[in-house]
């Protein structure tokens, strides 16, 4: 193994050394909790990273099979007695890897698809990249048949419609507001632009009702997030300038978005794992993480009150957190909202802080056991009697309507903007 | 090292999929929280004491060393594989196979976590009160290999005292059970006392019949806080005098209190140089009385602070001083020794002035935390070991902290074990006719010498 091969973990080497190897992750990793076995725990997958960079272990089959077992969920970093980086430590790994043995067929696929916006954008993705038509051709084993832009795996998955057009493409960059109101440049993501539209339509009713001037930079692309899971970190240094440059075009008080991951993104991956890399965008790349927020908590922020505005009967909802969330802190004010929207009643699912098994693209290879963690969520959900489970990540979304539908039922998926859309006076 | 053959034949007992000779797996299943580290030859995952029984015959039979293993969260080192062999991990024993709650007993197999059998049996409004504090993550079997303890030990007593039966596969391969599911019974040598806390030595825990209590009405929380070491400690005897057997009494030092304090600003008085954490349970109203008596009690003691939570979340907040504990040491040096010895309840303060005499003539900072209503005092001594001289300085401590603990009456260890941390330290505490009986009933159940060999006794 060259020198070059385990730069990536050199650099987070003084991290692994802040794990004690306690076992405290054993109970909080959802991966250990599905495939029950160690070298699935952050302690596992740390330990593994410190022998690659003393050089006793390679970068062969068996480091690779054991770091594709996480769903950079955070989990284990949110307690650890030690704030280990273990999301970080395998996100390393996963780029040396990556380095070394060339990326899968898969993540190839992946980095073309979200590094090319024109394929994204031309009208037949749907049934292009996505459509079941252009799916019989493709092998079972391909990797495009599987997580990006939409996990498409097996007969049985739910498959989320495609929008017939995309959200960017039914809007002007710019929507101004009334004056002396904050302006927002939206940071929409692939899964709102290209599938759950109607999550960007209501953002936009929200802000446009709080009066805000909000801008939808046209230069945005994926947020990568998809390709940093499989350790394609050029790939999201490409995009990270690329929607630094969009962002950065307009002046702004806030960057929203109703992506949870996207979010995740700007706010923490970028500065923490393309900073580190790429010192010379560092400070950029923290200018826009400071400005970043989540839709939910803009919006309580700047003071909406969901009104009775008589549209449908009492609904019983769940929040379900998105991991993306969870790490940044994002728990109450979400909450807050729909406490506070007439019309609903909130009630609390069992463990809803736990990953859903979605997990970036985990369940690319793990299928069985994003399903099998994906079970225990469903069944969580479906305790609660909720009419709804509502959240604030369009990838959460896809991943729970698959859990429920494959569950046999009938809770709808919401998102948070959307319930909340629906108690504005437009 | 294992040959194929022997390899096959291991595979055959658990099936492909649950045996590994990966360096990956092989890494994986070598370490613990001591984070000592050795490579064993092969991983297997047994599902039944049957497969464990054979296991086990075959390792006398080709004679390789097989190490039980839970979590793998001991302090000790007991679970590692110390020169190479087979690790038994119980993962897949996770079965909790009744919750009988006509005669308040319950059967578990050994890989059940610890929280999880505590919440089924809480469904059902009873109680299994011992608490370590690894417990989200932490085996039935190793708590019962180790003996583990927790802070409701001063009222409820620690895991063995809730263990009433075993099923055990002897080293040899013999499936054997201990004691039952009575509450008396006398026929024959007592067992399930030896196999509670032999730490994997005399035989593999494969499923245990715990008693349960019904759960307690409801409990008060307590923070004191005290203006000296003294007052905290004649705090502990003097509710302990007084007929009040408190769920919890939980200590720190001011040491401790300095780290917490600096790392999450608590507001702790200024004069705090002791606190205890005092819970007691029962009845709504005798509960009540008790608060009002041991807040009478302590007034006099250099009493600064104290509160009572009014409820669970008040209570929580309360606890989190005791759980930030953990977190706080490292920012006094980047490693530990966490000892946890014993004395007996009215020797706490003796032991922690001897204790500050110790660390000054180390010159490395001791920091003491821990069950001070059993006298089980977690001994932390913290050092960095990049800065040479300092691991030394450490074990020589180390071994003045077990003396002062010894010289008081107490005991190295209670709750973390011996196994391959302490085992140096063993001829303290035990005289050369008690470790060749102990080697006796050894060589007796293991006479090839195969079940977590090299551990325990010197
Ligand atoms: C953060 C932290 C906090 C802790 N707090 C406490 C505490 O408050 N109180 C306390 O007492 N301990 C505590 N411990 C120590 C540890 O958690 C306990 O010793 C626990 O009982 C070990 O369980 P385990 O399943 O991890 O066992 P392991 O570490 O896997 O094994 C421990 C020993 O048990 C043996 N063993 C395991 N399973 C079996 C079996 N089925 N049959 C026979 N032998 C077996 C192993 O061979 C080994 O010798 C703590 C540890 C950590 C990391
Ligand atoms: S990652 Fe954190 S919780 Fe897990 S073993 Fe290491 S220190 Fe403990
Ligand atoms: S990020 Fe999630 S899946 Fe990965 S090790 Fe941590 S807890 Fe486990």
């Amino acid at each position: 193994m060259t020198k070059k091969h385990i730069d990536p973990l050199e650099r987070v080497a003084q991290e692994m050394k802040k794990c004690v190897k306690c076992g405290a992750c054993r109970a909080n990793c959802p991966a250990f909790g599905t495939f029950q076995r160690e070298p699935a725990t952050a302690r596992g997958k740390v330990a593994l990273a410190q022998h690659l960079v003393k050089g006793d272990i390679t970068l062969d089959d068996g480091t690779y099979s054991a770091m594709s077992k996480c769903l950079l969920c955070g989990s284990c970093v949110d307690k650890c007695p030690n704030q280990v980086p273990t999301d970080e430590i395998v996100i390393a790994a996963r780029e040396a890897l990556a380095q070394r043995r060339g990326l899968t067929t898969f993540h190839k696929a992946v980095g073309q698809v979200i590094r090319n916006r024109k394929l994204m954008n031309f009208g037949a993705l749907a049934a292009a990249v996505l459509g079941p038509i252009f799916f019989r051709k493709v092998p079972s084993t391909s990797g495009l048949r599987l997580r990006f832009p939409m996990p498409f795996i097996g007969g049985s998955r739910h498959i989320p419609q495609i929008a017939k057009k995309p959200f960017m493409k039914r809007h002007p960059e710019i929507i101004k507001g009334e004056p002396g109101k904050p302006t927002i440049v939206f940071f929409v993501g692939c899964m709102t632009n290209f599938v759950y539209t109607e999550i960007g339509e209501a953002t936009l009713a929200l802000f446009r009702h709080l009066g805000c001037t909000v801008i939808i930079p046209q230069g945005q692309q994926c947020c990568g997030l998809p390709g940093m899971s499989g350790g394609d970190l050029e790939t999201v240094r490409e995009l990270a300038e690329q929607n630094l440059a969009a962002i950065e075009k307009h002046e702004a008080d806030y960057v929203m978005t109703a992506c949870a991951t996207c979010g995740g993104a700007l706010h923490k991956l970028y500065p923490l794992v393309i900073g580190k890399r790429n010192p010379e965008l560092k400070a950029r790349l923290q200018a826009v993480a400071d400005k970043t927020v989540d839709a939910a908590v803009l919006l309580q922020k700047l003071g909406l009150h969901p009104e009775e505005t008589g549209t449908g009967q009492r609904l019983r909802v769940t929040y379900h957190d998105p991991c993306h969330h969870r790490t940044a802190g994002i728990a109450k004010q979400p909450r807050a909202l729909l406490k506070e929207t007439p019309g609903l009643d909130l009630v609390e699912m069992e463990g809803a802080d736990r990953c859903c098994g979605l997990g970036g693209t985990f369940n690319v290879y793990h299928y069985e056991s994003s399903l099998d963690i994906n079970a225990g969520k469903s069944k969580a959900i479906i305790d609660t009697g909720a009419d709804a489970v509502v959240t604030g990540c369009p990838g959460c979304i896809m991943q729970l309507s698959d859990g429920l539908k494959q569950a046999g039922d009938k809770t709808r998926v919401l998102h948070t903007v959307e319930l909340l859309a629906r108690k504005i006076r437009r | 090292m294992l040959d194929a053959r022997t390899l096959q034949q291991l595979t055959d007992i658990v099936g492909a999929e649950n045996i590994a000779t990966g360096a990956q797996d092989l890494i994986c299943y070598g370490y613990d929280a001591t984070q000592m580290e050795f490579l064993p030859d092969a991983v297997v995952h047994p599902d039944s004491a049957e497969q464990v029984s054979r296991i086990l015959q075959l390792a006398n039979k080709e004679n390789f060393p097989v190490f039980p293993r839970g979590a793998g969260s001991g302090f000790t080192g007991g679970a590692l594989p110390k020169g190479g062999g087979v690790v038994l991990v119980t993962t897949r024993m996770n079965r909790i196979l009744r919750i009988d709650t006509d005669n308040l007993v319950a059967e578990v197999e050994p890989g059940v976590v610890t929280e999880t059998f505590q919440m089924a049996v809480e469904k059902l409004g009873l109680f299994y009160p011992p608490d370590p504090a690894s417990l989200k993550f932490s085996t039935l079997g190793g708590n019962v290999a180790e003996c583990a303890g927790g802070p409701r030990a001063v009222k409820y007593g620690v895991t063995k005292d809730f263990v009433m039966g075993l099923e055990v596969v002897l080293p040899t391969g013999a499936i054997i059970r201990t004691g039952g599911e009575t509450v008396k019974g006398v026929v024959g040598y007592d067992l399930t006392k030896l196999l509670c806390g032999s730490e994997g030595t005399l035989g593999i825990i494969t499923k245990i019949i715990f008693k349960l209590l019904p759960y307690p009405d409801s409990k008060k929380t307590m923070l004191t806080v005290f203006d000296s070491i003294d007052g905290a400690a004649r705090a502990v005897s003097t509710i302990i005098k007084n007929k009040i057997i408190p769920t919890t009494l939980e200590f720190m030092d001011h040491a401790t209190l300095t780290c917490v304090e600096r790392r999450f600003n608590l507001g702790m008085p200024e004069s705090a140089r002791a606190v205890l954490l005092i819970e007691v349970d029962g009845d709504r109203d005798l509960i009540e009385k008790q608060a009002g008596q041991i807040h009478k009690l302590i007034e006099p003691l250099g009493l600064v602070q104290f509160r009572v939570a009014k409820d669970a979340a008040e209570s929580e907040e309360l606890w989190r001083v005791r759980r930030l504990v953990s977190p706080s040491l490292r920012d006094v040096n980047p490693d530990k020794f966490n000892e946890d010895i014993v004395v007996p309840r009215s020797k706490v303060p003796d032991v922690i002035r001897r204790i500050e005499v110790i660390q000054k003539r180390y010159d490395i900072p001791i920091v003491n935390f821990g069950h001070a209503g059993d006298g089980n005092i977690h001994v932390n001594i913290m050092i960095d070991k990049s800065v040479p001289g300092q691991l030394e300085k450490a074990h020589e401590a180390i071994k003045e902290v077990f003396q002062a603990a010894l010289d008081l009456g107490g005991t190295m260890s209670g709750e973390h074990g011996v196994g391959l941390a302490k085992q140096p330290y063993i001829p303290l505490e035990l005289n050369a006719a008690q470790i060749a009986a102990m080697k006796s009933i050894k060589a007796a159940l293991d006479p090839n010498n195969i079940l977590n060999p090299g551990k325990m006794l010197p």
